[in-house]
């Protein structure tokens, strides 16, 4: 059950599979429609960060929680890293030119969501979304 | 992932079979564009009732290609956007402003006809 999915992020097309394999994981485990949606319109999200701003990258996701099912996903790239996360949470902050919906719109969507970067090493987003 | 574009009189309709990629989006965003000049269409309905999610890249994509076609002279209408795929996009923080939408294919034909009819 614990097992974790990893999907490379190289492409827009693999931004597809990845939400595909988190929605299909969410309702696998009982998530509702529209929570399942959420899921998979966050990895989206995530994953397009990644192509948009790192190239490459990496998706993981996985159940777990024991009593409460709960998925996690993890966005992790190697990219120049978020100079500012606090501007990076702001509504509308957006450095691509692009509507600036970004993380803190995926962080409405999601339980728990943590951002974690450093200058030239790279990025990690993980978030978890509980079955309600 | 292309999407079938089929002329039904002025109006256009263009379905979506499944998830759309980025490259698809903006595939079907040019080939939308080039049908409505070579079709004269008065007005463009896009079916997304298959599309699993609706992003921001998503939402942008075809707020642009309505927003081209209105500057055509013609009118969008995007319908079919499924419960669970609205409420992510409101979460996120999609609005889909000045674009029209319709609960399905049949209420954006008669939106158009209506709308036809009495410019007509």
């Amino acid at each position: 059950m614990n097992n974790i999915i990893r999907i490379p992020i190289n492409t827009d097309k693999d931004i597809v599979a990845a939400r595909q394999r988190g929605r299909a994981l969410a309702l696998s485990l009982g998530f509702s429609e529209t929570d399942s949606a959420l899921v998979a319109t966050a990895i989206s999200e995530l994953a397009r960060n990644i192509v948009t701003y790192a190239k490459k990258g990496v998706i993981q996701i996985q159940a777990n929680g024991n009593s409460r099912p709960c998925i996690q996903v993890i966005a992790k790239d190697r990219g120049a890293g978020i100079a500012n996360i606090k501007l990076a949470l702001q509504d509308g902050f957006s450095t691509s030119g692009s509507l600036g919906l970004g993380l803190p719109g995926v962080k409405r969507l999601v339980d728990e969501f943590k951002v974690v970067s450093k200058i030239g090493k790279g990025t990690a987003v993980t978030f978890k979304k509980w079955k309600s | 992932m292309e999407v079938p574009v089929l002329k039904q009189g002025p109006f256009l309709i263009a379905t979506v079979q499944a998830a759309l990629s980025d490259e698809d989006l903006v595939h079907l965003r040019k080939a939308m564009i080039e049908r409505v000049v070579t079709s004269r269409s008065l007005g463009v309905i896009i079916d997304v009732t298959a599309m699993d999610i609706m992003d921001s890249f998503a939402s942008r994509t075809l707020c642009e290609i309505a927003q081209m076609i209105h500057l055509r002279g013609a009118d969008t209408i995007i319908v079919g956007i499924q419960p669970e795929v609205a409420f992510a996009m409101v979460q996120l923080g999609i609005t889909l402003e000045g674009v029209v939408t319709a609960l399905d294919l049949e209420e954006g034909l008669s939106y158009l006809k209506e709308k036809f009819d009495s410019d007509a």
